[in-house]
């Protein structure tokens, strides 16, 4: 089947635009018939941007270029409009309902149905056989919360298998399984190849792509730069796709700075966390770290490496349960389980997500300023107003933030400003340790360079800086010295001197031993 | 004023002043206009002095409940519970006086100690065991009726009159009069006249030195001219009356007052409003979270029992029926007076407005002899009106 000379789909000159930012420009895609084709890239390379163009996530007129399955040029609306030919995408956020059994889920939308009445025999029975074609051996009525994630991957395909499926497209759908259900996971893509389905994966772990792909596009900075044949007789490297994926050149977009660094401020040891829906997963594995007064200090990490987990739980516990390990401010042990007494003691954490975690969008900027340290500004619990316009006018002015007033309501404000009110709030928490996550996502290059003078600006003034952020060579551009966590690991540290895109990535990608066999 | 060159800014033009503050003006102007609609409609007897007083005292328990209800919405959650609290605490208020010989005065300050421990037992429930406020109200509702009808039984009645008069009396008329105006009434109504002018202009002025967003002028001159006005025309009607200053009417101004305050001035509001917001944000800001919805629920409680006291000095005896859908009153008035269904806006003065226009609709409705079954499909309509009009109003600034 994989000799069929025309390509099952080929996405030709696709560019998609969003508001200042070009997600995708030029990419083509070929993938042939009865292949797995695996896309790599960095985190926000467009990979999932073009899975979305291709299921009609984002409908026809809203991106450019053509879309051509099985010979023919489709315009896709809706997912809808997509499924109907037989292109199913499975999201890295599984869409099941956690009350309803697994044989509702399967036919969630496309129900066994005669005049609107569910036949539960042909439900159940439909769904029986297609768990036994994805080789998970549980009930159909069983409810989805009852089986692990794993499982639940193997629900998604076979509802996509229901819906009879020519073209199936998983996004990063080992990221959250064991091993054990990983090999189960790719076994079973393996066998569906052999039914004559075509899948594309979009994956970070380079040993699960160099084991099942037939071929591999990597995606970098919005472009399709090559697709490798992964049975060319020299063979592929990961160390190939890895150079492919970060070679970009690294401009100067990064100010000048001298650290002067000076005592440890912030240590953890044996930082082990757990999720906190399930235990049994640990989403940091004894972890160790520590940061320097004027040190500015990156964390690298893919996509569920556990970067944002470790520095919320330090956070007071923001995140995760049963935390063990021990953490130390200024060389003494401490113990802080609460929000309050991290701010208290010194710590700030300034979110990745800053509408859903960060701002009070419906507040105006100064009240978003202070929220985290109103006790300065009150005295018996009473807020004084003036005093809080005037600081909040003063961080509008130090920070350069474009807006009129402080009386606007930051959503109101575009991504750089809102994120330049995150740093106001948390500079006016006067604390010693920054724990800054992805502080320019969403963010122009204008306004990235300015975030990057005030990073710098607050390492001089004596503060220890965590930067977590997806973009290496923002790191590089940044940091003093650079961490890097894979799976919930940290895998390595290198100072700015001995860091590369190429090393960083090799540590980022470093699997357990034996993850996939 | 530099209204024209700071137009930049968003509130510098009077249509884009007038768009931002939209809803709070058309429910103003929607009271005044059911006000003389009723006014018209009844020959001039809505506004009889008596009337006004009466309306006043009638409506009194939903001002102060309507206070603690915008705080608990503002914050996300709900209180079924306040109108069986009300029957509850009224109930023992009245048991405390009448049959435990305990001293009036004292028993109001044990009443709304109650009142507080009922909201310590919800807000237990709600902040630290995590149940929906919906739910725990819910049973709370079923549980102080209960506990009402079981200790306080038939009418406690009887109550002296001293206590009564906290609901239906007024103050002395120590100043005499000047012709037939009670002169006390007189010179509450001219401080109030004159707090009113000094805070607008304070308010006005700390903007503009502080070079930020000011309402146009003609806006701030509006405004001042309706509530001195307002606050004049209020002074003179119940100067007339027959008893003079309503006591409950001071209960609510220092209430209002207290309340605006603690929401706008003090962390504890503060807080609120950030979690009514955005909930995780406000958490990850290091507010306590727990703590402000505990102290919520125990302060709607204290103004529960305030609501009790006044509910059972008004009627002069306890029943365990009373206070019958005083949380739904309490609710609808938030709601028409702009609180926000989602959580994180609202205002007390805007509550009041809300619950003076189901009261000025309440008394028009009763004085135009419009059958009760129908006053009640007239007050639905106005809820769900007000409601559709915040949302669909909110959509279109999008």
């Amino acid at each position: 089947m994989a000799n069929d000379t025309t390509p099952i789909l080929e996405m030709r000159g696709i560019t998609k635009t969003f508001p200042g930012v070009k997600a995708l420009s030029d990419v083509t895609l070929s993938v042939a018939r009865g292949e797995v084709h695996a896309i790599c890239g960095e985190n926000g390379a467009g990979k999932s941007t073009l899975m979305k163009v291709l299921s009609g996530v984002y409908g026809h007129g809203t991106y450019e270029g053509d879309i051509v399955f099985e010979g023919e040029t489709c315009k896709f609306k809706t997912t809808r409009d997509s499924e109907e030919r037989g292109i199913v995408i499975i999201h890295q956020e599984l869409a099941l309902s956690p009350f309803l059994s697994i044989a509702e889920n399967i036919f969630l939308g496309n129900e066994r149905a005669t005049g609107g009445v569910i036949s539960w025999a042909q439900t159940n029975r439909q769904a029986a056989d297609l768990l036994t074609r994805v080789g998970l051996n549980e009930q159909p009525d069983t409810k989805i919360m009852d089986i692990g994630v794993g499982k639940q991957q193997l629900v998604e395909i076979a509802k996509a298998l229901s819906k009879k499926v020519k073209l199936l497209i998983l996004d990063e759908p080992t990221a959250a399984l064991n091993d054990e259900d990983s090999a189960h996971l790719l076994g079973l893509l393996r066998q569906l190849k052999a039914e004559g389905i075509t899948s594309i994966i979009i994956s970070h772990k380079l040993n699960e792509i160099a084991a099942i792909a037939d071929s591999t596009t990597i995606i970098r900075d919005g472009q399709s730069i090559e697709t490798l044949d992964m049975h060319s007789a020299e063979g592929v490297s990961e160390d190939r796709i890895i150079r492919t994926m970060v070679g970009r050149d690294l401009e100067n977009r990064y100010p000048d700075h001298t650290p002067t660094i000076g005592e440890e401020i912030l240590r953890i040891e044996n930082w082990t966390v757990r999720h906190p829906n399930d235990p049994s997963r640990l989403v940091v594995d004894n972890a160790a770290l520590d940061v320097r007064a004027g040190e500015i200090v990156g964390i690298a990490g893919l996509m569920g490496a556990g970067r944002t987990e470790l520095a919320m739980s330090v956070f007071g516990h923001s995140y995760g349960t049963g935390i063990t390990g021990q953490l130390y401010l200024h060389g003494k042990p401490v113990s802080i389980k609460t929000v309050s007494a991290a701010i208290e003691n010194g710590i700030a954490y300034a979110t990745e997500d800053r509408k859903h975690y960060g701002l009070n969008l419906i507040e105006d900027i100064k009240r978003n300023t202070t929220a985290a340290r109103l006790t300065k500004i009150a005295r018996l619990g009473v807020v004084n107003a003036a005093k809080e316009i005037t600081i909040s006018e003063q961080y509008r002015k130090d920070m350069r933030t474009k807006t009129p007033s402080v009386d606007v309501q930051v959503g109101k404000l575009s991504g750089g400003n809102q994120q330049k009110v995150v740093l106001s709030r948390w500079l006016f928490a006067e604390p010693e340790v920054l724990i800054l996550d992805e502080p320019t996502r969403g963010i122009d290059v204008g306004a990235k360079y300015e975030i990057y003078e005030i990073i710098n600006k607050l390492a001089d003034s004596g503060k220890a800086v965590i930067v977590i952020s997806s973009e290496l060579p923002e790191l590089l551009g940044i940091c003093d010295r650079i961490y890097a966590m894979s799976q919930g690991r940290i895998t390595g540290q290198l100072p700015r001197a001995e860091a590369s895109q190429e090393s960083l990535m090799r540590y980022m990608t470093m699997e357990k031993s034996g993850a996939t066999r | 004023m530099s209204t024209a060159t700071k137009s930049k800014t968003e509130g510098g033009s009077l249509a884009g002043y007038l768009g931002g503050n939209l809803k709070q003006y058309v429910m103003v102007a929607a009271l005044i206009v059911i006000t003389l609609w009723f006014q018209f409609d009844t020959n001039g007897l809505m506004l009889l002095p008596n009337n006004v007083v009466s309306l006043i005292q009638q409506n009194a328990y939903v001002f102060i409940l309507t206070i603690g209800m915008v705080m608990i919405i503002v914050a996300g959650h709900i209180d079924l519970s306040v109108g069986s609290v009300v029957a509850f605490v009224g109930g023992i208020t009245g048991l405390m006086v009448m049959q435990w010989d305990v001293p009036w005065p004292l028993a109001v300050l044990l009443a709304i100690i109650l009142g507080g421990i009922v909201g310590a037992w919800q807000g237990f429930w709600v902040a630290y065991v995590g149940i929906p406020a919906f739910i725990v109200t819910l049973g709370g509702m079923l549980l102080f009726r209960g506990l009402a009808i079981n200790y306080v039984g038939t009418t406690v009645g009887g109550l002296p009159s001293d206590f009564n008069a906290l609901a239906n009396g007024a103050l002395p008329n120590w100043l005499g009069f000047a012709g037939n105006l009670d002169v006390v009434s007189v010179v509450i109504g001219a401080i109030a006249i004159l707090g009113l002018l000094i805070s607008q202009v304070r308010t006005r002025r700390e903007l503009v030195r502080n070079d930020l967003r000011t309402e146009p002028f003609v806006a701030f001159l509006v405004k001042a001219i309706v509530g001195v006005v307002a606050i004049g025309y209020l002074t003179w009607l119940l100067a007339n009356s027959a008893g003079g200053m309503p006591i409950v009417l001071i209960i609510v101004g220092v209430l209002v007052l207290l309340y605006s305050f603690i929401m706008n001035n003090t962390i504890f509001g503060r807080h609120i409003y950030a979690m009514g917001g955005n909930l995780p944000a406000a958490m990850l800001s290091g507010v306590k979270t727990k703590r402000v919805n505990f102290l919520l629920f125990v302060n709607m409680g204290l103004l529960a029992g305030v609501a009790a006291v006044i509910t059972t000095a008004r009627a002069g005896s306890a029943v365990a029926s009373a206070g019958q859908n005083y949380e739904l009153d309490a609710i609808a008035a938030a709601f028409i007076g702009g609180t926000a269904v989602t959580g994180g806006v609202g205002k007390v003065t805007g509550a009041i407005v809300g619950a003076l226009i189901m009261g000025v609709l309440n008394m028009g409705l009763s004085i135009t002899n419009v059958r009760p079954e129908w006053q009640m499909v007239i007050k639905g309509l106005v809820l769900i009106v007000a409601v559709a009009f915040d949302i669909l109003n909110k959509r279109r600034g999008k």
